[in-house]
C-alpha cells in the first residue's frame, strides 16, 4: 500500500462506507475460529445430452472450482451477475445437487458425495431460503402445514405440539399466529418470504443459505426482510451464505464478500476491505453498478461508472485463462493463456484474495475512476 | 434503520376478510384455492346447469327401478298388443301414451322410457368405472414419468404413444368375439361390463397420463419441491404431499372431460354389438336396434337424445370446471 494512495483511499473509505448503519459497522468482529463450512475446488458440470440415446455432447460448467470458508456466526456474501453460478453453488452447499468435483466440509464432515439417506439427519443443520417467494411455498398448503413441514419430515417432537411451535415461529418472523390456517396466495411477497424464513428456522439450523432472498421483493420491503434476517442471526447464532446479484444488498449484512464470475470466485475479502479496496476489475465494475442512495453524490457516482460491455460468455465454453478477459479493459496476452490463481495481491492481508494478473492498486483505483469516465 | 420483526408494516394480508378485524385472537380460516374455484364455478350458470343435469342423470340411474315402477313398465316386458302385426310398427305410429311416455319399440313393444332409464345405468356405470381406471393408471404413470424423468419417462411416454396409436375399435370387436360367456369368475352382463371398463379404461389412460406428466414436469421445478427436499423429504412424501395436491385440479378437469368421451365410446361399442348382451338395455344397443327401423323416428330419437344430453352436460360442466380451476385465472 503506497502512502499517497492511503490518504486518498481513506477519504474513499469514508465515502463508500457512509450508508452503512452504525450498529452494523461497530458490530463486534468475532474471532474467526474454525470454519463451519469449508469448500474446496467445488465443481458442478451439468451434462448436455442430445438425441434418443442421451449421448453427452458437452457440459454447462455452472460452478467450476470454487474454494472458500464460512466461519461460525458470520455472513458470507456471494455476489455476481445472473448466470454466474450463485444458485448452483447454494444448491451444492445444501446438497440439493451433487457436485461433479471438490469437497464440502460441513461441521467437520465431507458431505460432497454423501447419500441422501446419510444426509437426512444433517439437513436439520443447514437450510435454504429461496429466491422466489411465489414458487417456494406450496399453493395447496396452509401456512401451518408449510412451516410445520420440517417437524413432520424430520420427525421432530416439539414440547407443546407442532401447532404451538409453528405459531411461535410465525411470531418470530413478524407474522401473526392467526395466519396459521391461511394459504400462501393470501399474502404479499414480503410476507411469503417471512413464511419461508420461518420454515428454515423451524429446526434451528446452524447454516442458512439465502439465495437472493429479497431480489423479488419491492425495494421498500427489502430492508425489512434483510433486517429480520439480521435480527434472527443474532438471536440464534446463525451462519449465513447470502447470495445476491449486486453488491449493495450484501453490504449491510455481510462480514465477508466473495465475488463470482462465470463459475469462479474472482475476489474474496472482508466486507470493508472489498468495498474500499476492490482489486479485481470485475468487482470494480460491479461496484459502480451499485446505485448511490444519496442524491447529493449521485451525480459524481454517475461519472465514475464503469460500464460492463458485452454479455457474460457461455459457461458451456468459457474463455481460456482468465474468464473475465473478454470484457476486461486491462486484459493482456497473459490473461488468455494463464489462469490467475486466487491469492492475496499487492500486499493485501491473507484474507483478501484476488484472481487477477493485473489487480487494481489503490492509486489507480481512484485515478482510474475519473479517467475512465472521461474516455 | 433496524426494524424489529414486530413493527413491520406489511403485516396485513392482502385480501383481508371484513370479519377478520372484529374477532381478534380467533384463528382465521384461510380460503383455499379449491374453495375459491368452487365460488367461481357456482357463478358459472352454464356449467352449473350441466352439473345439475349430471346429478339428475346419476339419480335416475340409481333409482331406475323406482322410477320405472311408477312411470313405466319393466324394461324387458313385451307389449305385443300395442304392435301392428302387419307393419311391426307400434299402433298409432309411436305408441306414446300416459303408460309409455317415450312410446314402445316396434316388433315387440317394449317400453322405451324404461329402457332409456335402465340404459343410463349401464352407460354411466361403464363410463365412470372406465374413467376411474384410466385416472388411476394415468395419474400414477404420469407422475412417475414426470417426477423421475430419464429412461423411466422415456419408457412410459413411448407406451402412451403406442396406446394412443392402437386401432382400438378393431381390437375391441375382435376381443369381444373371443371372450367366452364365462371368464374371470364373471358371467353375463357383469363380464361384459368388466370387459368394457377394462378396454375403455386401459386405452384412455394416456390422455390423463400426458396431462399429469406435463404438470409434474413443471411442478418439479418449483422451489417448494426443493424446499421439501432440503428438509430431507423422500420421493413418496414429495409425490403424495407436495405434488399430488397440485395435480388434483387438472386430474378432476380431464376426468370430467373424459367421461363423455367414454360414454360415446361405450355407445359405439354397444352399437357394434360388443357391449352388454340383449335383452339388457343400453343406449348404444337401442340405437343399434333402432337402425333396423329407421323410419320409426321415436325409437332412435330417445336413446339418441339421452346420449346427446349426457355428453353435452359433462362437457359443459368440465369446461366450466376448467375455467374455475385454471391456474391462469389465478393470481
Ligand atoms: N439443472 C441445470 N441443468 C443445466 N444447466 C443448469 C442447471 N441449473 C443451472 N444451469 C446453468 O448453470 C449456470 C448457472 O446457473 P445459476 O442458476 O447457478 O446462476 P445464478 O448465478 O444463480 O443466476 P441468477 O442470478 O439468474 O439466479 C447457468 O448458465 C444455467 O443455465
Ligand atoms: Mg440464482
Amino acid at each position: 500500500m503506497t502512502d499517497q494512495g492511503a490518504t486518498a483511499e481513506q477519504a474513499d473509505a469514508v465515502r463508500l462506507s457512509d450508508p452503512v448503519p452504525d450498529d452494523v459497522i461497530l458490530r463486534e468482529r468475532a474471532d474467526k475460529g474454525d470454519p463451519l463450512l469449508s469448500v474446496k475446488g467445488l465443481e458442478k458440470h451439468f451434462p448436455i445430452v442430445k438425441g434418443l440415446l442421451r449421448r453427452q455432447v458437452g457440459a454447462v460448467r455452472a460452478v467450476d472450482g470454487v474454494t472458500f470458508d464460512v466461519y461460525r456466526g458470520e455472513t458470507l456474501g456471494l455476489v455476481g451477475e445472473s448466470g454466474c453460478g450463485k444458485t448452483t453453488t447454494g444448491r451444492l452447499l445444501t446438497r440439493l445437487v451433487e457436485p461433479t468435483g471438490g469437497s464440502i466440509d460441513f461441521d467437520g464432515r465431507d458431505i460432497a458425495h454423501l447419500r441422501q439417506g446419510k444426509l437426512r439427519p444433517l439437513r436439520r443443520d443447514m437450510q435454504m431460503i429461496f429466491q422466489d417467494p411465489f414458487s417456494s411455498l406450496n399453493p395447496r398448503h396452509t401456512v401451518g402445514t408449510i412451516v410445520g413441514a420440517p417437524f413432520r419430515i424430520q420427525n421432530v417432537k416439539t414440547e407443546h405440539g407442532i401447532k404451538r411451535a409453528v405459531q411461535d415461529l410465525l411470531k418470530l418472523v413478524g407474522l401473526s399466529p392467526e395466519h396459521y390456517n391461511r394459504y400462501p396466495h393470501e399474502f404479499s411477497g414480503g410476507q411469503r418470504q417471512r413464511i419461508g424464513i420461518a420454515r428454515t428456522l423451524a429446526l434451528r439450523p446452524k447454516l442458512i443459505v439465502a439465495d437472493e432472498p429479497v431480489s423479488a421483493l419491492d425495494v421498500s420491503i427489502q430492508a425489512q426482510v434483510v433486517n429480520l434476517l439480521d435480527d434472527i442471526q443474532r438471536e440464534f447464532d446463525l451462519t449465513y451464505v447470502f447470495i445476491a446479484h449486486d453488491l449493495s444488498v450484501v453490504r449491510h449484512i455481510s462480514d465477508r464478500v466473495a465475488v463470482m464470475y462465470l463459475g469462479k470466485v474472482v475476489e474474496i475479502a472482508d466486507r470493508d476491505d472489498l468495498y474500499t479496496r476492490p482489486r479485481h476489475p470485475y468487482t470494480v465494475a460491479l461496484m459502480s453498478a451499485v446505485p448511490v442512495p444519496d442524491p447529493a453524490r449521485r451525480d459524481r457516482a454517475q461519472r465514475e461508472r464503469v460500464l460492463l460491455t458485452g454479455d457474460v460468455p457461455s459457461p458451456i465454453n468459457p474463455p481460456s485463462g482468465c474468464r473475465f478477459r473478454t470484457r476486461c479493459w486491462k486484459a493482456q496476452e497473459i490473461c488468455a493463456t494463464e489462469e490467475p490463481p486466487l491469492l492475496p495481491r499487492l500486499g493485501d492481508a491473507a484474507s483478501h484474495q484476488t484472481a487477477c494478473h493485473f489487480p487494481i492498486d489503490d492509486a489507480e483505483e481512484v485515478a482510474g475512476r475519473s479517467s475512465r469516465a472521461t474516455a | 434503520m433496524v426494524v424489529g420483526p414486530g413493527t413491520v408494516s406489511d403485516q396485513v394480508p392482502v385480501t383481508p376478510d371484513p370479519a377478520e378485524g372484529s374477532v381478534p385472537g380467533k384463528a382465521i380460516e384461510g380460503r383455499s384455492l379449491g374453495r375459491i374455484a368452487w365460488t367461481r364455478l357456482k357463478r358459472d350458470k352454464v356449467a352449473m346447469s350441466g352439473g345439475y343435469v349430471i346429478v339428475f342423470l346419476i339419480l335416475v340411474a340409481i333409482f331406475a327401478p323406482l322410477i320405472v315402477k311408477f312411470l313405466g313398465d319393466p324394461p324387458n316386458e313385451f307389449h305385443q298388443n300395442l304392435i301392428d302385426t302387419s307393419t311391426l310398427a307400434p299402433k298409432g305410429g309411436t305408441g306414446i301414451s300416459g303408460d309409455h311416455l317415450f312410446g314402445v319399440e316396434p316388433q315387440n313393444g317394449r317400453d322405451i322410457f324404461s329402457r332409456v332409464v335402465y340404459g343410463a345405468r349401464i352407460s354411466l356405470l361403464i363410463a365412470f368405472l372406465a374413467t376411474g381406471l384410466s385416472v388411476v393408471i394415468g395419474s400414477i404413470l404420469g407422475v412417475v414419468a414426470g417426477f423421475f424423468g430419464g429412461w423411466v419417462d422415456a419408457l412410459i411416454s413411448r407406451a402412451m404413444d403406442v396406446f394412443l396409436a392402437f386401432p382400438l375399435l378393431v381390437f375391441s370387436i375382435a376381443l369381444a368375439g373371443v371372450i367366452p360367456d364365462k371368464a374371470f369368475g364373471l358371467t353375463g352382463d357383469a363380464l361384459r361390463i368388466a370387459l368394457l371398463v377394462f378396454i375403455i379404461g386401459f386405452f384412455s389412460w394416456p390422455y390423463i397420463g400426458r396431462i399429469v406428466r406435463g404438470q409434474t414436469l413443471s411442478l418439479r421445478e418449483r422451489e417448494f419441491v426443493d424446499a421439501a427436499r432440503s428438509l430431507g423429504a423422500r420421493g413418496p412424501y414429495i409425490i403424495f404431499k407436495e405434488l399430488l395436491p397440485n395435480l388434483v385440479a387438472p386430474i378432476l378437469i380431464y376426468a370430467t372431460l373424459l367421461i363423455p368421451t367414454n360414454i360415446l365410446f361405450e355407445a359405439a361399442l354397444s352399437f357394434l354389438g360388443v357391449g352388454v348382451r340383449p335383452p339388457t338395455a343400453s343406449w348404444g344397443g337401442m340405437l343399434s336396434d333402432a337402425a333396423r327401423f329407421y323410419t320409426i323416428w321415436h325409437f332412435m330419437f330417445f336413446p339418441g337424445m339421452a346420449i346427446f344430453i349426457t355428453v353435452l352436460a359433462f362437457n359443459l360442466f368440465g369446461d366450466g370446471l376448467r375455467d374455475a380451476l385454471d391456474p391462469k385465472g389465478r393470481r
